[in-house]
């Protein structure tokens, strides 16, 4: 039995939700205090990998980071091909989840009253020391079920992965991918299995989720709720 | 060494326009909800950027359009208790009194708070949390978080208003008491007349972003200049007025003529007296030595549990005029009532020379 795939799945999604954590929190805050029309077609952009079929989204990475994109030239120049290697699933699960997470922040930090932000203000805080102490710690709840939803969607790519990773056993076939190639070689019991292990993580995740948003006992994120 | 204030800035429904100089005592701002009271704390505080002017505060300049100076809020020292508190919800009492002194040595910060905890009556809660305090406490917790970075002015964004009566006046005189030991300017945002008056040692009255009337609130109330600042400092009484002779005048709109001891000047003209001031006497004894006494009817009446308020008429029934449903309201104790409430109609009220005031529209 090979047990590659589950330790690449969680590989690929642990990185991808952590590069995703903090990029979207990052494009989140920095979203928040600005207006103006250049702003919707930025949200289009930071949306568009939610709304594109996944083999799209694999597609314009691939032009991208292929041997004669631009970031695939750059790459290149280092002596470092993204293309079919494991850090394309971890690029491929990024993208994907990013949207889920910029929009679950965006709509924590939003959620955070300014007066106290404006407080925080009054009292010498910087605006790094507003955003770490007051407002971060006000739309956790937000961020974390953002966070959870992100590590669930990088580990459910499929499409994007193909097109930009490939299927190479030990390398860079991840569950989704394994559950395929398994189905097309009609190894039907090898596709059950994995399939049985992904609704196991997805169902614990789910929990978890519930958990931090409905069930918080008397504890120190009691103050999060209205 | 002040408070300077001079700014312009457009709001959606009128434009605040505003120059004022606070002393290092307090001043009490008075004026409606939607006069600008807060907007203008928030551009003294460094939160809202005004349209054209200049703050100072002793001096450093915080914000002068001529030339180009803008000091972010974070760099002002300015306090400002927030009418909801706008506590830190994750941090306990302790947490939120130290959040603006977090670059001090730890002992230090550790004596601040103290001190402010004492100062604050807040001992043997340092430990609690925002949503496990009462209204008052927490605005006590806001009112140390702010002066835990020793503000070179304090300003109070109503205060009390989210209160009930009972810790209003217990915060009402932890006010007073910080104050007495504060000694830079404070400005206090009030709706609440007597709030206003009781706090302030200076007053302004803010009318739709303008200031209609500001220097001592003693005189503010004594001789309001303007219908508008006569109603904001609680006027109940007002009519139109006539110039009859130099101190003659005929008060149209309650229909009689009064002595006055000011002189009227320009038209349109005003009289107004305040409802406390409507004196009630015996009619025969009263008529030989007084002036400005008038019969009057009761109309209805409203009770508070120590005070009553008359709704009286000049007219004797079925002679007024049938929009009017009273001419004036007078104000007294339940005990004065008592004197007089079996006697019969007509009443007579005496409206005294020295408390009529004229004003200008």
């Amino acid at each position: 039995m090979d047990w590659s795939p589950l330790w690449i799945s969680i590989a690929t999604s642990v990185t991808a939700t952590v590069v995703t954590l903090v990029a979207g929190l990052a494009a989140a805050a920095w979203r928040e205090s600005r207006t103006g029309p250049a702003m919707a077609l930025v949200d289009g952009i930071f949306l568009l990998p939610l709304v594109l079929p996944p083999t799209v989204v694999g597609f314009l990475l691939l032009l991208l980071f292929g041997r004669n994109g631009p970031l695939g030239k750059l790459f290149l120049e280092f002596g470092a091909t993204i293309v079919f290697s494991w850090p394309a699933t971890v690029i491929a699960a990024t993208v994907v989840a990013f949207p889920l997470m910029y929009l679950t922040a965006r709509a924590a930090l939003e959620q955070v009253d300014p007066q106290m932000l404006q407080a925080a203000r009054t009292l010498g805080a910087t605006e790094w020391r507003v955003f770490r102490e007051v407002a971060l710690p006000l739309a956790w709840p937000g961020v974390l079920a953002g966070t959870i939803l992100s590590f669930a969607r990088a580990l459910g790519e499929f499409g994007a992965t193909l097109m930009l990773a490939g299927n190479i056993p030990g390398k860079t076939e991840t569950i989704p991918i394994a559950i395929y190639f398994a189905v097309e070689a009609n190894e039907m019991q090898r596709a059950a299995m994995w399939c049985f292990i992904d609704i196991g993580i997805s169902l614990a995740l789910l929990a978890g989720l519930y958990y931090w948003t409905h069930l918080q006992g008397p504890g120190r994120m009691q103050w999060a709720r209205r | 060494m002040a408070l300077e204030v001079q700014i312009e800035k457009k709001l959606p429904d009128f434009t605040l326009d505003v120059s004022f100089r606070a002393e290092n005592e307090p001043l009490s701002i008075l004026g409606p909800s939607g006069a600008g009271k807060t907007m203008l704390l928030r551009c003294i505080a460094g939160l809202e950027r005004p349209d054209r002017g200049r703050v100072a505060l002793n001096d450093r300049v915080f914000f002068d359009s001529a030339q180009h100076v803008w000091v972010p809020a974070r760099q002002r020292r300015v306090g400002m208790l927030f009418q909801h508190y706008a506590l830190f919800p994750h941090r306990s009492v302790t947490g939120n009194i130290a959040f603006g002194v977090q670059n001090l040595p730890r002992d230090e910060q550790t004596r601040r708070v103290a001190e402010l905890v004492r100062q604050t009556h807040l001992a043997g809660l340092e430990d609690r949390y925002p949503r496990e305090l009462s209204g008052g406490e927490q605005q006590r917790v806001a009112l140390a978080r702010a002066l835990a970075i020793e503000p070179e002015a304090l300003l109070l964004d109503e205060p009390l208003s989210a209160l009930d009566t009972h810790l209003r006046s217990q915060m009402e005189a932890q006010l007073q008491e910080t104050f007495a030991a504060y000694r830079r300017p404070a400005l206090l945002v009030t709706h609440n007349i007597e709030e206003a008056y009781r706090l302030g040692a200076q007053m302004l009255v803010l009318s739709k972003g303008r200031i209609a009337a500001s220097g001592s609130k003693e005189e503010i109330f004594r001789r309001p200049a303007s219908v508008e600042v006569a109603r904001l400092t609680g006027c109940k009484n007002i009519s139109r007025a006539r110039a009859i002779s130099d101190h003659t005048i005929e008060a149209l709109d309650w229909g009689c003529t009064l002595q006055v001891t000011q002189e009227l000047t320009g038209t349109p003209a005003f009289v107004g007296i305040r409802a406390h001031h409507i004196e009630f006497t015996e009619s025969a004894a009263a008529t030989s030595r007084g002036e400005n006494i008038f019969p009057c009817w009761l109309k209805r009446s409203s009770e508070t549990p120590f005070r009553i308020t008359l709704f009286l008429s000049l007219r004797e029934p079925g002679m007024e005029s049938a929009s009017q449903t009273h001419h004036l309201q007078a104000e007294a104790s339940k005990e004065k009532w008592q004197q007089f409430r079996e006697r019969p109609f007509p009443w007579y009220v005496r409206l005294s020379s020295d408390a009529l005031f004229l004003l200008r529209e």
